[in-house]
C-alpha cells in the first residue's frame, strides 16, 4: 500500500508539473454522475483493506478503494451499519467513492447524512502529499473541519486515501408499512411524524401510496406500528433497496432524472413523474422540461435541483452558485490544489 | 493614527452609546470565559442591524484593522480575547428569533440568542434543539456554531455541526453568503461543515437555521458506582457493544464526586471510585426494554451501586450533581483550570494513569468529569492563582494533558476549540502540511488575515519556537509565513 500510495503521488505530481487533468477513480459506478469526467485516470481500486474497526468505540477507519460491500459486511458480523445507507450499484462501488460522492440513502433524514458522519480522512492534496485531517473520534474541533469539506466534494479538492467513520448498531427490529393517500396528505403526515417521537427511518411516496419504515427496540417499533396504522409490506427490505438503487419501476424511464432538495413541506410543481423520499425533502423527477424550467421550479420551492442522470447534459449539472460563493469556491480549490488537476468540470465547469 | 480614523468610520455607521472606546467602558469586554488571559479592545461596536455590521467590517477591511466576533463570551479558550488594536464586535443585539415553522420543524435565529432560548419557544410545539453544552444558559447560538459545541446530548444527537441547515455570513469584505438551505443539502462544497467551529475565523455569521427534534416521550437515567475507575471505563464500551446509544453517558471521579455531592447532595454514594450516569431516552416502552439490558451490563461490568431514577424530580436530582460538578470543584479549590480533550474510549484507564502520574509530577490535584460516551475528558486541575507559579505549573500541566490525548489517538479539543489557550499544543497534533493548508483555507476567505488574528491555527514560527515542529536543516520550509 505504501508503493501505491508514491505511485499516487508521482502520478500527481507529475499532472502537477504539466497541468494536466487527473481524473480520481474508484470502480467508475459514477462516471454517470456530475460534469463529464476528463483526465489521465487515477486508479483507486487497488489501494483497498480495513486499516481498523472497533466495534465498542463506533468507529470504522479503512482505505478508499474498499468495496463498499466489504465494508458492510465487516460491519454486519458485529451488528452494526452505515447509518447513512450508501447507494452503491453493483458489488463493487468504493468507500472512496461513497464519501467524494456525498450521496445518501433512504435514513438520510432520520440518521444523518454522509457527511454527518465522517470524522477523519488521510488526503493527498494536488502536490501530492499526505495531510491527515480529523481522527478517530467522535468530538474533535482541532483546526478546521477538512473531512467533512471534501465529503461530496467530487474529488476536486484532492484523493483521499483513508476514512474514518462512525457507525451505529443496527436497529433490533425494523418493519415497513404502506397505507394510500394523496400528495398533499402525505406530505403533511410525513412531517408530522417527524415532530413525534418515533422511530422512523424511511419514508417514500410515489403513485398514491405512502411507504414508512420503522426501526428501533422492539418495543418502540411495535407501539409506533398501531399509532401508524397501514399494511405490513413483507418485502420491505426490497423494497428500500430498489429506492436506494434506483432499481424500482419507478426509475425505468428514458427521460432526463432530476434530483431534487428542497424544504420538507413545500409541494414542487414540474411535468413529468414524481417520487418523494426522505420526508419529503428530496424528491426524483423524470421530466422532459428543459433545465431552467426545473431550476427555477426548485429554486421557488426553496431548493435545488441537480440533473441527475442524463443521455445529454445540456448546461450545468449542478445548480449555478451565486457570485460571490463561486468566487469563495475557487479560492478553496486552489488551497487543496493549486494547479487546478483535480477532476476539473466535475462539479463545476469554472474549476 | 489608524485608532483615531476607524473610531471616526465606526461613529457614522453606529448610533451614540453602540461604540466603546474609553478604558472603562470597554474593560468588560477584556476576557471570555478563560479569565487567565485579559487583553483591551480598542473598541467595541455593538451594532444592532446586518447592515452596521456590514460597514463596520467593510471599514475594518479598509483600514486594515483586526475584528474579532464576540457572542456571550462563555469560550474556554480565548476565542473572544480581543485584539489591543482591533474592533471587538459584540453580536449581543442580535437577539431575536426570526422564524419558528413547527411543521418543518426549524428555527431561524440571530447569533445573539441563547441556546436555551431556543428550546424554550419552541417548546409549546413538543419540539427541541439538542446541542445542550452545560452554558447553555449564557451562551450564543453563533458562538455554539462557532466553536461546534456539544453537551450530553452529542453521543445521540450530534454536535451543532449535525443539527444546524443554513448560515447567513458576513465575509471581513462585507460581502453576504448564504451557506446551506433549509433543504437537506446544498449545491457546491460543504462550506456549513467548514464554517462550524472555525472560531469566527472566516466570517461573521448573522443568521442561523437550526433543525428541531421531537421531545422524547421518556428520559430515564441510571446511576452505576464502581470500586475501579478502570471498570467505570469499560462499562462504557460494554453498553455501546450491546447495540444500546444512550442520550447521555457520563463519569465521574472520586474528587468530582465528593465535591458535588457536598454541594447539591444529589445522593451519589461516596465510597466508590468513579460513577458512570446514563440516560435513555425514548418512548415509554423502549426506554423500558433498554434499560433493563444497561443494568445488566452495568451489573456485568462490576458496578457495586446501581440506582435508577424512579421519577423525574430523582432524575434531575442525579444530573444536578454532574452539571453542578464544575462549580462544585470550584468550592473546594480557589481557582481551577478546566481542560478538554478528547480520546478513542478504550484509552481511557491509561489516560487516566497518566493524568495522576502527572498530577503528582505537579503536585496539583485534578478531578475528572468528562462525556464518557464520546471520550471527551474534562479534568480540572485545582490550583491556586495567589501562589506564585501555580497558574504556570497548571498550564504547564494542562499542556502535557493534551499530548497526551494526541499520543493515545485522541485530539487536543473536544468542544472547547483551540482559541489562543491550545495553539501550542497544535502543533502537536498538526504537521507543518496540514497547518499549511490551514492557513491558505483562512487566506481564501480572509486574504488580509483580519478575522480574529492569532487564534486558533499557530504560525509554522511559533510551532518551530515551541519546538514541536520538524525543522528541515536548521530551516523552515516556508520563512515567509507569518504574515497570517
Ligand atoms: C448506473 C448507476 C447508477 C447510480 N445511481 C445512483 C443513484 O441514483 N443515486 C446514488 O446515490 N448513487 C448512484 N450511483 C451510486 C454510486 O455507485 C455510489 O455512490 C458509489 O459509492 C460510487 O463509488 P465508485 O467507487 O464507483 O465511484 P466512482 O464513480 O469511481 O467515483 C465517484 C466520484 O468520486 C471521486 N472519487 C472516487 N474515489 C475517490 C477518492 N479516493 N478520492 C477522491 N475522490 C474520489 C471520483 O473522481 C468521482 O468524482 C450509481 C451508480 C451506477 C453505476
Ligand atoms: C460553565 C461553562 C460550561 C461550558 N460547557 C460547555 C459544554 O458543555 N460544551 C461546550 O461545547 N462548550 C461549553 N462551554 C464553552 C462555551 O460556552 C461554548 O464554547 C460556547 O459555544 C461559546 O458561546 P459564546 O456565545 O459565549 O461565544 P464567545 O465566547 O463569545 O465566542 C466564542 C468564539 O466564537 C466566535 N463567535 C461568536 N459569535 C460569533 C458569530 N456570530 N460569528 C462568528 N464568530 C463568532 C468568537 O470570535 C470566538 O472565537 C462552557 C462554558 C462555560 C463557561
Amino acid at each position: 500500500m505504501e508503493n501505491l500510495r508514491e505511485q499516487f503521488s508521482e502520478a500527481i505530481k507529475q499532472a502537477a508539473a504539466r497541468r494536466r487533468p487527473v481524473r480520481i477513480r474508484g470502480f467508475g459506478s459514477k462516471d454517470f454522475y456530475g460534469g463529464v469526467p476528463r483526465g489521465e485516470v487515477l486508479d483507486t481500486t487497488r489501494y483497498t483493506g480495513v486499516v481498523d474497526y472497533a466495534p465498542e468505540e463506533l468507529v470504522i477507519t479503512a482505505r478508499a478503494g474498499t468495496p463498499l460491500a466489504e465494508i458492510e459486511a465487516v460491519l454486519a458480523e458485529k451488528n452494526q451499519m452505515l447509518p447513512f445507507e450508501p447507494p452503491h450499484f453493483g458489488p463493487r462501488a468504493t468507500l472512496g467513492g461513497c464519501i467524494a460522492a456525498g450521496l445518501s440513502g433512504p435514513r438520510r433524514p432520520y440518521a444523518g447524512a454522509v457527511r454527518d458522519f465522517v470524522l477523519g480522512v488521510l488526503l493527498m492534496d494536488g502536490r501530492g502529499d499526505v495531510l491527515r485531517f480529523g481522527g478517530q473520534v467522535m468530538k474533535n474541533v482541532a483546526g478546521y473541519d477538512v473531512s467533512r469539506l471534501v465529503t461530496g466534494a467530487l474529488g476536486t479538492l484532492g484523493l483521499i486515501l483513508e476514512i474514518s467513520l462512525k457507525v451505529l448498531p443496527r436497529p433490533a427490529a425494523e418493519i415497513t408499512l404502506q397505507m394510500e393517500m394523496d400528495a398533499t396528505a402525505a406530505l403533511i403526515a410525513m412531517n408530522r411524524w417527524a415532530g413525534e417521537p418515533l422511530p422512523i427511518s424511511a419514508t417514500c411516496y410515489h403513485d398514491h401510496v405512502l411507504t414508512v419504515r420503522l426501526s428501533g427496540a422492539q418495543a418502540a417499533v411495535r407501539a409506533a406500528q398501531v399509532r401508524l396504522g397501514g399494511q405490513v409490506l413483507a418485502a420491505g427490505e426490497a423494497f428500500w433497496r430498489g429506492i436506494r438503487e434506483h432499481s424500482a419501476n419507478f426509475f425505468r424511464d428514458a427521460r432526463p432524472l432530476w434530483r431534487i432538495s428542497l424544504p420538507s413541506t413545500r409541494s414542487l410543481d414540474l411535468p413529468g413523474k414524481q417520487l418523494l423520499e426522505w420526508g419529503g425533502a428530496l424528491r426524483w423527477v423524470f421530466t422532459d422540461a428543459d433545465t431552467a424550467t426545473v431550476r427555477a421550479a426548485a429554486q421557488a420551492a426553496g431548493g435545488h435541483a441537480t440533473l441527475f442522470r442524463a443521455t445529454r447534459k445540456q448546461g450545468p449539472v449542478f445548480s449555478p452558485l451565486p457570485a460571490p460563493l463561486l468566487a469563495l469556491h475557487k479560492r478553496v480549490k486552489q488551497a487543496f490544489d493549486p494547479h487546478g488537476i483535480f477532476n476539473p468540470g466535475r462539479m463545476y465547469d469554472e474549476f | 493614527m489608524k485608532s483615531d480614523r476607524i473610531h471616526k468610520r465606526l461613529r457614522e455607521i453606529l448610533p451614540p452609546g453602540a461604540l466603546l472606546t474609553e478604558r472603562e467602558d470597554v474593560a468588560p469586554y477584556e476576557t471570555d470565559g478563560l479569565t487567565a488571559f485579559r487583553r483591551l479592545p480598542m473598541a467595541v461596536a455593538i451594532p444592532e442591524t446586518e447592515e452596521q455590521v456590514r460597514q463596520i467590517l467593510r471599514a475594518c477591511y479598509e483600514e486594515g484593522v483586526p475584528v474579532v466576533a464576540r457572542g456571550s463570551g462563555t469560550g474556554l479558550s480565548g476565542g473572544a480575547l480581543p485584539h489591543e488594536s482591533g474592533v471587538l464586535l459584540s453580536l449581543a443585539r442580535f437577539n431575536r428569533i426570526l422564524h419558528v415553522d413547527p411543521l418543518a420543524r426549524i428555527a431561524r435565529v440571530e447569533p445573539g440568542v441563547p441556546n436555551l432560548a431556543i428550546s424554550e419557544a419552541v417548546a409549546p410545539f413538543g419540539l427541541y434543539y439538542a446541542p445542550d453544552p452545560s452554558s447553555q444558559i449564557a451562551c450564543s447560538i453563533g458562538g455554539n456554531v462557532a466553536e461546534n459545541s456539544g453537551g450530553v446530548h452529542c453521543l445521540k444527537y450530534g454536535l451543532t455541526v449535525h443539527n444546524i441547515l443554513a448560515l447567513r455570513v458576513l465575509t471581513i469584505e462585507g460581502e453576504v453568503l448564504e451557506i446551506g438551505s433549509e433543504a437537506l443539502d446544498a449545491p457546491g462544497y460543504d462550506f456549513l461543515a467548514l464554517l462550524t467551529g472555525s472560531e469566527g475565523m472566516l466570517g461573521v455569521i448573522t443568521q442561523v437555521t437550526v433543525k428541531l427534534l421531537p421531545k422524547p416521550e421518556r428520559a430515564q437515567v441510571i446511576m452505576a458506582g464502581f470500586d475501579d475507575v478502570k471498570k467505570a471505563g469499560a462499562a462504557v464500551g460494554a453498553i455501546i457493544a450491546a447495540g444500546i446509544v444512550p442520550a447521555g453517558l457520563e463519569m465521574m471521579d472520586k474528587l468530582a464526586i465528593h465535591a458535588a455531592e457536598d454541594f447539591v447532595h444529589a445522593g451519589y454514594p461516596l465510597d466508590v471510585e468513579a460513577i458512570l450516569l446514563c440516560e435513555l431516552d425514548g418512548t415509554e416502552a423502549e426506554v423500558e426494554e433498554e434499560m433493563e439490558k444497561v443494568r445488566g451490563v452495568l451489573a456485568a461490568a462490576g458496578a457495586t451501586r446501581l440506582r435508577v431514577a424512579q421519577d423525574e424530580a430523582q432524575r434531575l436530582r442525579l444530573w444536578a450533581g454532574r452539571k453542578a460538578a464544575f462549580p462544585a470543584v470550584g468550592r473546594i479549590s480557589p481557582d481551577y483550570y478546566c481542560m478538554d480533550g478528547t480520546i478513542p474510549r478504550k484509552r481511557l484507564p491509561e489516560v487516566l494513569a497518566r493524568i495522576a502520574a502527572l498530577s503528582r509530577e505537579y503536585g496539583l490535584a485534578v478531578a475528572n468529569v468528562f462525556h464518557a460516551g464520546d471520550g471527551n475528558l474534562h479534568p480540572l486541575i485545582l490550583y491556586d492563582a495567589n501562589k506564585p507559579g501555580e497558574l504556570a505549573r497548571a498550564e504547564a500541566f494542562g499542556g502535557r494533558i493534551l499530548e497526551a490525548c494526541v499520543e493515545a489517538g485522541g485530539t487536543i479539543t473536544g468542544e472547547h476549540g483551540v482559541g489562543v489557550e491550545k495553539i501550542d499544543q497544535m502543533c502537536v497534533q498538526f504537521r507543518s502540511k496540514e497547518l499549511l493548508l490551514f492557513h491558505a483555507i483562512k487566506q481564501a476567505w480572509d486574504v488580509r488575515g483580519l478575522l480574529n488574528p492569532g487564534k486558533a491555527v499557530p504560525t509554522l514560527n511559533r510551532c518551530a519556537e515551541f519546538g514541536a515542529m520538524h525543522v528541515h536543516g536548521g530551516q523552515l520550509k516556508f520563512p515567509d509565513i507569518p504574515r497570517f
